[in-house]
């Protein structure tokens, strides 16, 4: 490997917005991690790739709240962290859009959109009886999703059991951009989706990453990861095998990583950034 | 921002079933109490048709008076079930309250009542609802910390309750004129025109604004959709789950309290044994009003014209001459239409 593509020009001093150090969660006698390690750098798109129960979700699941590591540590702009619940985890700027995507179908699009921290009222009414503002939630929500260029999609109030599933999975991207101020996470956002509703959620994925946000993208869709990633994290065994990059190996050799018919020597790794975040704005 | 460059042809899939019969689904799903409504509009037309005494004033009073016990328990039924629980204990845990309160006022003289302290009627009246709203949170309580069913912890606390209500007083009805004026207050009427407005009932229908309110302004309210709809999802989203429903069981508990209270005023006295069936008819009343039995949709405006058609089915049958088991058996044929209809509604986002 070049060495352009560990160091590329510019990007020495970048340091990494999230960090996992020896990571172990086990299940019993499951083992979820084994010492996993991982490096996600401003603005660009991290893929995690892995065979079933290489760890991939144990592992995003541990920044996102849902699970406390056994040990290892954990870091997000570089002061250490633990988080022992989604709702920590979110204080701490990460959002999370879970395969299952955690929204409520009955309820609108604007009251998904805050789920779990509506915006109240100010005065007496909204500290003591907790009364919504319905009306700046309606606004903001339709802002956000105009921000995604999705606005054209909403009427607001919708119930989002009416929405096909590429619209709600837009719906909780929009949630997690709109609230993510440090890193968005993605598991496996278009794995119950069509083609077409997939290249729509993938291209809400670039337009994050060109307003700069990094973003951690959970998939067993390779020529998907190779589109669109700027760095490819390979879990085996509960550990990071690997990480390459969609110029430096083939899907066949990704393939073949996740299966341990291949081993890459550190050198040819890509473990530092290759992309200058973009600035928002 | 950054201009986007998402696809806009995003909004191309959201156009909805344009046959007549997939807009009305839609618009079922999305009003959920036009069906009640429907139902209940058409009913009070045949029945009027069938014997003009039915829409008389002083027959429509009558309804209101017989949809006042039900009615408001079923707010508390509605929110219980809104998020995916049933609660088969509101009958015995009003007769609890409403006991407690009736003990608690008789004056010392009278013979073989438990307490019988003499207590102002006001005292006695906040110790009976706060008994409910105990008896409430004791069904969250089990049902939140022990992982246990809804259905299995409340068929246990109906039997428990109402063994407590026997056992603590002593299977006595108190009767009215031993009780404070206080107390049977919800029983006291108004005239509006000829058309007479129990205190009760007005009580009753403050609570359906103020928790239809509560549940689509608040964010409990929106919570306790969540919680219904999936609670999964509500947990990820960082809403606590077992507190939500907890708090849902002892506000029904405060529901079911003043429930009792208006209890009294309606039947004049205080008995162990007043609607036996309450339980069940609340369910019933619920069910035909919209709300989902899986949790998560339903409105109170539903649940209100649910009682109110229940009501006004038995009611007009009577007057149509019909002898009571059919009034039973169309109540029967009711709520198998309104879960059907649900279930129907429910497939539009299939």
């Amino acid at each position: 490997m070049s060495d352009t593509i560990d160091h590329p020009t510019g990007l020495d001093g970048l340091a990494p917005i999230l960090t996992g150090r020896g990571l172990v969660k086990t299940f019993g006698r499951v083992v979820g991690l084994n010492g996993a390690d991982i490096d996600l750098f401003p603005g660009e798109v991290l893929a995690v790739i892995g065979d079933n129960g290489a760890g991939k979700s144990t592992l995003i699941k541990c920044f996102s709240g849902a699970h406390v590591p056994d040990s290892g540590e954990m870091t997000v702009d570089g002061q250490q962290v633990e988080f022992s619940s989604t709702h920590e985890a979110r204080a701490g700027g990460i959002e999370t859009v879970f395969q299952t995507l955690a929204v409520a179908p009955a309820l609108d699009i604007a009251s998904n959109l805050y789920l779990g921290r509506e915006i109240r009222k100010e005065g007496i009414l909204g500290q003591l009886f907790r009364t919504l503002d319905k009306k700046r939630m309606r606004t903001q929500a339709g802002q956000h999703l105009q921000d995604l260029g999705i606005g054209t999609l909403q009427d607001i109030t919708q119930a989002v059991e009416t929405l096909s599933g590429g619209q709600r999975q837009a719906v909780a991207v929009a949630r997690a951009a709109a609230f993510g101020s440090k890193v968005i996470i993605l598991d496996e956002p278009t794995a119950a989706l069509g083609v077409r509703e997939s290249a729509r959620v993938l291209q809400l994925i670039d337009d994050l990453r060109n307003r700069g946000m990094p973003v951690i993208l959970i998939s067993h869709n390779m020529p998907q990861v190779f589109e669109l990633a700027d760095r490819i994290h390979v879990q085996r065994l509960g550990r990071r095998a690997a990480v390459i990059t969609p110029d430096s190996h083939s899907m066949n050799d990704a393939v073949a990583i996740m299966t341990g018919a291949l081993e890459v020597p550190d050198d040819e790794q890509t473990l530092g950034p290759v992309r200058v975040p973009a600035t928002e704005g | 921002m950054t201009t986007s460059t998402t696809a806009p042809d995003l909004a191309e899939e959201f156009g909805t079933d344009s046959t007549l019969i997939g807009r009305i689904q839609s618009t079922l799903h999305r009003y959920p109490y036009l069906s009640p409504l429907t139902v209940l509009l058409v009913a009070m037309v045949i029945f009027t048709l069938l014997n003009d005494r039915f829409i008389l004033a002083t027959n429509l009073s009558l309804m209101s008076q017989q949809a006042v016990i039900v009615g408001t328990l079923a707010i508390a039924q509605t929110l219980v079930i809104l998020t995916a629980g049933i609660d088969l204990s509101i009958g015995a845990i009003m007769v609890f309250g409403q006991m407690m309160m009736a003990n608690l006022a008789v004056s010392a003289d009278a013979a073989n009542v438990q307490f019988a302290w003499g207590l102002p009627w006001f005292i006695a009246l906040a110790a009976g609802v706060l008994i409910a709203v105990i008896a409430g949170g004791f069904n969250g309580f089990l049902i939140t910390q022990f992982n246990l069913p809804p259905f299995i912890v409340t068929l246990g606390t109906l039997s428990i309750f109402t063994a407590l209500s026997l056992i603590l007083f002593k299977a006595r009805t108190i009767q009215g004129r031993e009780l404070p004026g206080g107390l049977k207050a919800m029983g006291e009427t108004a005239s509006l025109g000829s058309f007479r407005l129990m205190a009760g009932v007005g009580m009753m229908l403050a609570l359906y604004a103020l928790f239809a309110y509560v549940l689509r302004n608040t964010a409990w309210g929106t919570h306790v959709y969540a919680v219904g709809d999936d609670p999964e999802a509500a947990e990820l989203s960082g809403i606590s789950t077992r507190r939500v429903l907890f708090s849902v069981y002892a506000v029904a508990g405060l529901i079911i309290g003043v429930a009792g209270w208006i209890t009294i005023g309606r039947v004049g006295s205080a008995s162990p044994n007043v609607a036996p069936n309450i339980n069940l008819d609340s369910i019933t009343a619920v069910v035909i009003g919209g709300t989902s039995l899986f949790g998560g949709r339903g409105t109170m405006v539903g649940t209100l014209l649910g009682a109110l058609i229940v009501t006004v089915v038995e009611n007009g049958l009577a007057l149509a001459g019909l002898d009571q088991a059919y009034r039973v058996l169309a109540v029967g044929l009711l709520v198998i239409a309104a879960v059907a209809l649900d279930q129907w509604i429910r497939r539009v986002d299939a």
